[in-house]
């Protein structure tokens, strides 16, 4: 649905966006991550038709962006950065709006309203003019308006900024449940999203793309992912160094595997290691690696890595 | 089309939901009763016509019309929302008429509720109601001509105060073009080719004829050109702010 080759923003000598390609099919939900001023909203402002890029191209549902802007934003469904909408307006009239400028009339529009509105819980503010409402309804506000004409790609920056916990997992609950027919782009600093709501992550990093991958193959770039935690009492990390290195943490022994290609056996050879020295076991646990971990590892400068 | 009036709908009912909008209004007709019933001499002058009421309305509009204006593209800068306007399938110059055209239906609201004026005169004497007509459709295309520079201004930051300035300068520049004392400045030192050519930029020049009665089909150009340019410009300066 998304195709995006060699994309290049500059603004002015800075590259904010550096040579970006990627492709986002139907049923994808992809999260956008990296630090802030990384060139995601950039990014999605590109895509979104907001603005053009220095070069490269952008197709969505097999329109040219450049060449048919019209039609491509047609497709798209936008929730912008800050979620902003005309403060002025109740919520009823600003969907309305919407719906209008997305060509929706007579009954068509009406149904369209009643639908987005249960989906992102408005009913009770629905009179209330935008200004008045908390930031969680806002933002609300402004994902409805996205997801009025059923849109077929979905792209929205930080939709759960700002939200309360509750309303968060709401969101990730409908994210997941609409890119079961979509192609979706979200972008986020909070990793456990990735993890409730994505397909699929991509990391960019000062205008590159740093890595690529399912959730999981993120994660097993972790050096954590495949090592085993073992809390017992009577283990000693001299007997545990036969297996690989180890790391005292407390109370507990991390023992990392040599190669990840015997990551799948350290568990066995923890246990039997444990059979034969008559440890006991209070926990034990194999790491699927942290992708916060990750995330630091690409995104931070070489100097300050450590 | 529908885009455009949907757009249109939407900054109206903006305007009228606000109160600046009548704050607006009620200063609006405050300052054209004073003018034309105290500063104008009305009175005292002793002609059925609306002279002195069309005869201030640069000087008015030179302040007021920013004051409308200046939020047009400015506000939407500001607070995001261009970022959804133009993302929506809707093209620019589409937006950007739109909103112009909102304004200036609001520009023309005011003026209509200037009608006390024209019964005034019409229960005073017998004056030339053709000649009062043309003067309101004149007065309409000069609150249109600094209308549309504001928009462009309104464009280029997201400080409304600064559109305003900027706007005001510019209108500033297009009455002082030809008026009078400017002109009989140029005429001691510039050949009156010159001359004319300033004063042909200058919206009273063109102004002129208006309030006279006549409707020259060179003042409505040049009235629908200094629109079409301004937001012509206003549509570069938007792309060209959104290409970085």
């Amino acid at each position: 649905m998304i195709k995006i080759e060699n994309l290049v923003k500059s603004f002015g000598p800075k590259r904010a966006v550096d040579a970006i390609s990627f492709t986002v099919e139907r049923g994808e939900v992809l999260g956008f991550l990296g630090p802030n001023g990384a060139g995601k909203s950039t990014t999605m402002r590109m895509i979104t038709g907001f603005m053009p890029p220095t070069s490269g191209r952008i197709s969505v549902g097999g329109y040219d962006v450049a060449e048919s802007p019209i039609e491509t934003k047609r497709l798209i469904g936008y929730l912008p950065e800050n979620a902003a909408s005309y403060p002025d307006m109740t919520v009823a009239g600003f969907l309305k709006f919407a719906a209008e400028l997305r060509g929706l009339g007579g009954k068509a529009r009406k149904k369209a309203v009643q639908h987005v509105i249960e989906l992102c819980f408005l009913d009770s503010v629905l009179h209330q003019s935008i200004d008045t409402l908390s930031k969680g309804y806002k933002h609300r506000t402004c994902l409805a308006q996205a997801l009025l004409h059923d849109p077929q790609v979905l792209i929205m920056d930080e939709p759960t900024d700002g939200l309360d916990p509750n309303q968060k997992h709401e969101v990730r609950n409908l994210i997941r449940e609409l890119g079961a027919n979509k192609a979706i782009v979200f972008s986020t600093h909070i990793l456990e999203e990735v993890d409730a709501a994505c397909t699929r992550a991509i990391i960019i990093d000062r205008g590159k793309i740093v890595a690529n991958g399912t959730p999981e193959e993120l994660r097993s770039m972790s050096e954590r992912a495949g090592a085993v935690t073992l809390q017992a009492r009577g283990a000693t990390a001299e007997r545990l160094e036969t297996l690989g290195r180890v790391e005292k943490l407390d109370g507990a022994f991390r023992i990392y595997p040599r190669d990840k290609s015997q990551a799948a056996q350290l568990a066995q050879e923890v246990v039997e290691l444990v059979n034969v020295h008559g440890w006991k076991v209070e926990g034990m646990y194999s790491e699927r690696g942290e992708l916060d971990e990750v995330f630091r590892r690409i995104t931070l400068p070489d100097t300050v890595k450590k | 089309m529908k885009i455009i009036w949907t757009i249109v709908k939407r900054e109206l009912v903006a305007y009228f939901t606000s109160p600046v909008a009548y704050v607006f209004l009620v200063i609006f007709l405050l300052l054209t009763g004073f003018f034309t019933f105290t500063a104008g001499s009305f009175f005292e002058r002793g002609e059925a016509s609306l002279a002195s009421f069309f005869g201030w309305h640069p000087w008015l509009y030179l302040v007021l019309v920013p004051a409308v204006g200046m939020r047009v593209w400015a506000e939407e800068r500001r607070s995001g929302t261009m970022e959804l306007l133009l993302t929506m399938p809707v093209a620019t110059w589409q937006a950007i008429v739109a909103k112009f055209l909102a304004s200036w239906i609001f520009l023309g609201v005011a003026l209509a509720l200037t009608f006390p004026a024209v019964i005034t005169v019409n229960l005073l004497g017998e004056p030339d109601n053709g000649v009062i007509l043309a003067g309101y459709l004149g007065s309409f295309f000069l609150a249109g001509a600094y209308l549309a520079i504001t928009c462009m201004t309104s464009a280029m930051t997201r400080n409304q105060v600064i559109a305003f300035i900027l706007s005001v300068v510019i209108c500033l520049f297009f009455i002082l073009a030809g008026f009078n004392p400017v002109t009989d400045l140029l005429t001691r030192w510039a050949s009156p080719a010159v001359v004319d050519t300033v004063a042909a930029f200058s919206v009273v020049t063109h102004f002129d004829g208006f309030q006279r009665g006549v409707i020259d089909t060179r003042d409505l150009v040049f009235f629908l050109s200094v629109i079409g340019y301004a937001l012509f410009a206003t549509g570069v300066i938007i792309r060209g702010h959104r290409a970085g």
